[in-house]
């Protein structure tokens, strides 16, 4: 029986919201723009580097996916058919093999260099679903943020006279603040802590009101009352 | 004489005993067959069913149901089609159960068993359902959205009645997130287990493996030991293997096993503890869960291998030994389901302790994955072929394929019924000669004659859908995607395939002329699938105007246009069109 101590970090909600087949989390940071630039689109043969069959011409498409970017694939809606609740398991336990290694034992652990299983569902004040977000793409919370800010702000190549945005999540000029709630069920404004401490212990973010964040304090006042924990 | 001899004939046969005869044919299929002899039978068939099964819930309307059937006591019922499992569908398209229910509340208060798959359930019409069958015993949600913890606690509350199996709930999507109200609202948690009151104890099946929320232990403990006659219990990861422990002393006689999370450090004790517990269950027949699983405390299961039938690993990623050790224990395995980071090597395991093996899926870790080279080739799947000659479905996700190694699985394993490939990039050639995978397909279908489901993949050219057409007789089922050169490969398989019933189609060239093809077929098949293709809304009025009872949809999407019809539904239908189509969903 192993001594070490695997404590689990129970993510809770693994929701499965309705994205279209975007992919939302890279392992590394740099695709991010190139992922969240685009919706899911049809692909084009160029897309494919191995050839296909079909030439076919498809007007629709959006052609900034060149045809060596395996990040094509993760553009196709739908693709390899897979149901979405399986997709998000394997995708989360496909992240913790990566970081841990090659080691038969230690790929198993989902907490590893004091980390974080990388996926965590964003939730967005007056949206009605959610998505995910890598964490482990991250290593400050500018990127962090700038990711989000990406994610749901910025305006979609299909969407009806979209607004033209800017809105910075982190230093309080919009109306919209950056939340998240911690392994004890509270809900903390981000940016507080250190972001490795931040790490070990956020379970979800959420994207509040600045109106509705009143009474948010950061961890390092006293709070008389903790929020009901998630336990029934 | 003659005339007395036919008088005799005609009166011989009451009607009473007609519908006695009848009420022992149980497969709709064949009550269907009945009720189109004569109108006697027609009428005979009709009083005497209670089991309705409805493969398109649009294909007919509830008034014409209740009008027919008089004595319904359980339904099956199905909505959207199978790609809206991976979101192709939009959100609030359709197959809302509700007017149903409102339908059987009126015509079928005696109604038992309600199973769903793919349909929009409201907390709504969970209530209404809760309040309506004070006979209800069981309830099946596979593949629905659209309900919170309200709507299942408005049945645990109501089971007044002897419920006896609740919920085998597949939730693919996050719920409360469609509630669109407040986006804080809490997801489905536990809450409603608690609402079972202290004097229910008639449950027999319980499956929460797919919550995704934790589940408030002590409820399900308490619930679990007043229901003697618990025989199905899957719990989800939130329950860890102190608690799985506890539940599995009171219910030994399980058939069928979902655990929790394996991630707990256990004393040695607590080890032993699970030992004993799982060495208990005599009865087990299927194991399910297992998440986080390793080579560390999978052992303590072994004791309860022997009687297992169908093995799922897919929340476990084991690796190629853990499998090894693991399946000799499982003796009596018929189905396995794993995830690819067993490798090759671990289905070589499987096919050396796995002879009785008749199917198999294997999900892929990382399927977004293009450069790693891991995961399971040709080599994996003939491994098996080799040890499993009973093999008749397969779900198998890989990178690489040869046409070759194909030709020889089928050849060891020619009883397939469900065979279903999926070499993940899109129009990937035989890796080792750098053809199109078109002369596996053909094999598959020449060679297996029982064929009633395939999923095709990899390059394909129209001669893959040549041999479709000629040789798979039984087909009913076809799922194709990124194939194809020409209409002609399309048509070949509605000129063929006598008893295709679905055909669902994504990402191929095929056009109007493929789509005019099948004028004479569609209305003998459940439904037509095409997304992605080279279809225009045109092409559709056409096949609209020429087959009058069938539903001819488009759905607009953001890749469409006045011309192009990006994503076709077209089924028959004695409903006539829909008259809940939400805006984005052209009826032509």
């Amino acid at each position: 029986m192993e001594n070490s101590t695997v404590e689990k970090e129970y993510i809770g909600d693994e929701e499965l919201e309705l994205g279209l087949g975007l992919s939302l989390g890279n392992a590394s940071g740099e695709k991010g723009a190139a992922a969240y630039g685009n919706g899911g689109r049809i692909l084009t043969a160029k897309d494919f580097p191995n050839g296909f069959a079909c030439g076919t011409k498809r007007e629709r498409a959006q052609k900034s996916a060149s045809s060596s970017d395996p990040a094509a694939l993760r553009q196709v809606v739908g693709w390899p058919p897979i149901r979405s609740y399986r997709m998000n398991s394997l995708l989360s336990q496909a992240k913790a093999s990566n970081v841990a290694g090659e080691d038969d034992e230690s790929s198993k652990k989902k907490m590893n260099h004091g980390g974080h299983l990388g996926f965590v569902k964003v939730n967005m004040d007056g949206l009605p679903i959610g998505r995910k977000l890598d964490l482990n793409a991250h290593k400050t919370y500018q990127t962090l943020a700038k990711a989000l800010e990406e994610m749901f702000f910025s305006p979609s190549p299909h969407s009806r006279g979209g607004k033209e945005q800017t809105v910075k999540l982190l230093d309080g000029s919009s109306e919209f603040v950056l939340t998240y709630e911690d392994k004890e069920g509270d809900w903390m404004l981000v940016g507080d802590v250190p972001w490795g401490m931040f790490l070990n212990t956020v379970k979800r973010l959420r994207i509040m009101r600045t109106s509705e964040a009143n009474g948010l304090a950061p961890k390092s006042q006293e709070r008389n009352e903790k929020q009901k924990s998630k336990l029934i | 004489m003659d005339q007395d001899h036919k008088k005799l004939k005609e009166s011989s046969f009451p009607c009473e005993v007609l519908e006695k005869v009848l009420s022992f044919i149980d497969s709709h299929k064949d009550r269907s067959s009945a009720s189109l002899v004569c109108k006697d039978w027609y009428d005979a068939e009709r009083w005497t069913r209670s089991n309705l099964f409805i493969g398109n819930c649009y294909s007919v309307s509830p008034e014409i149901v209740a009008r027919r059937f008089p004595k319904i006591k359980s339904v099956r019922l199905k909505g959207k089609p199978r790609f809206s499992d991976f979101n192709l569908l939009p959100q609030n398209w359709g197959a809302n159960v509700h007017a149903w229910l409102v339908m059987f509340a009126k015509v079928y208060p005696s109604l038992e068993e309600l199973r769903l798959k793919r349909m929009t359930v409201s907390d709504e019409s969970l209530d209404l359902l809760a309040r309506s069958f004070p006979g209800f015993k069981a309830l099946s949600l596979s593949s629905c959205d659209g309900f919170t913890d309200e709507g299942l606690k408005a049945i645990a509350t109501h089971c007044s009645f002897r419920l006896l199996g609740l919920v085998q709930m597949i939730i693919y999507q996050n719920l409360t997130e469609l509630d669109i109200a407040d986006s804080v609202t809490e997801d489905i948690g536990g809450g409603w287990l608690s609402c079972f009151p202290e004097s229910f104890t008639s449950l027999e099946i319980l499956n929460c493996a797919s919550l995704q929320c934790e589940v408030s232990f002590d409820a399900l403990e308490r619930l679990v030991s007043r229901c003697k006659a618990l025989r199905v219990l899957q719990v989800n990861e939130s329950i860890n293997l102190e608690q799985l422990q506890r539940l599995l002393v009171q219910v030994p006689h399980l058939t069928r096993l979902g655990t929790g999370s394996f991630m707990q450090e256990l004393t040695v004790r607590q080890y032993k503890d699970l030992q004993t517990a799982f060495s208990n269950c005599k009865n087990l027949q299927a194991l399910s869960g297992l998440w986080d699983a390793t080579s560390v405390y999978l052992p303590f299961v072994y004791g309860a291998c022997a009687s297992l039938t169908f093995l799922n690993l897919s929340e476990a990623n084991l690796r190629s030994g853990e499998l090894a050790k693991l399946l000799p224990h499982c003796t009596s395995l018929r189905r396995l389901w794993v995830i690819d980071t067993v490798g090759d090597k671990g289905l070589e395991a499987v096919g050396s302790s796995c002879p009785l093996l008749e199917e198999l899926r294997v999900f892929p870790l990382d399927p977004y994955d293009l450069d790693n080279q891991q995961g399971v080739t040709e080599a994996g799947f003939l491994a098996v072929s080799r040890g499993c000659p009973n093999l008749k479905y397969v779900l198998y996700f890989c990178r690489k394929m040869t046409n070759d190694a194909v030709v020889t699985i089928v050849q060891n394993c020619p009883d397939f019924t469900h065979f279903r490939l999926c070499i993940m990039n899109p129009g990937e050639p035989d890796h080792l000669t750098n053809e199109p995978m078109d002369e596996a397909f053909g094999a598959v279908t020449k060679t297996c004659t029982k064929l009633r489901r395939l999923s095709v993949s990899g390059l394909l050219t129209d001669k893959a859908f040549e041999y479709i057409g000629k040789f798979a007789k039984n087909l009913e089922t076809l799922s194709v995607a990124f194939a194809g050169s020409s209409d002609r490969g399309m048509q070949c398989v509605l000129e063929g395939c006598p008893k295709l019933r679905k055909l669902e189609i994504r990402d191929c060239l095929f056009g109007n002329a493929a789509l005019l093809s099948g004028l004479d077929k569609y209305e003998t098949m459940r439904s037509l699938w095409m997304s992605a293709c080279n279809l225009t809304i045109k092409g559709c009025k056409l096949l609209a105007k020429e087959m009058p009872r069938l539903n001819v949809e488009v759905i607009q999407d953001e890749w469409s246009d006045e011309t192009h019809a990006n994503k076709v539904y077209v089924y028959r239908s004695v409903a006539g069109p829909r008259r809940d189509t939400p805006p984005f969903v052209l009826t032509l």
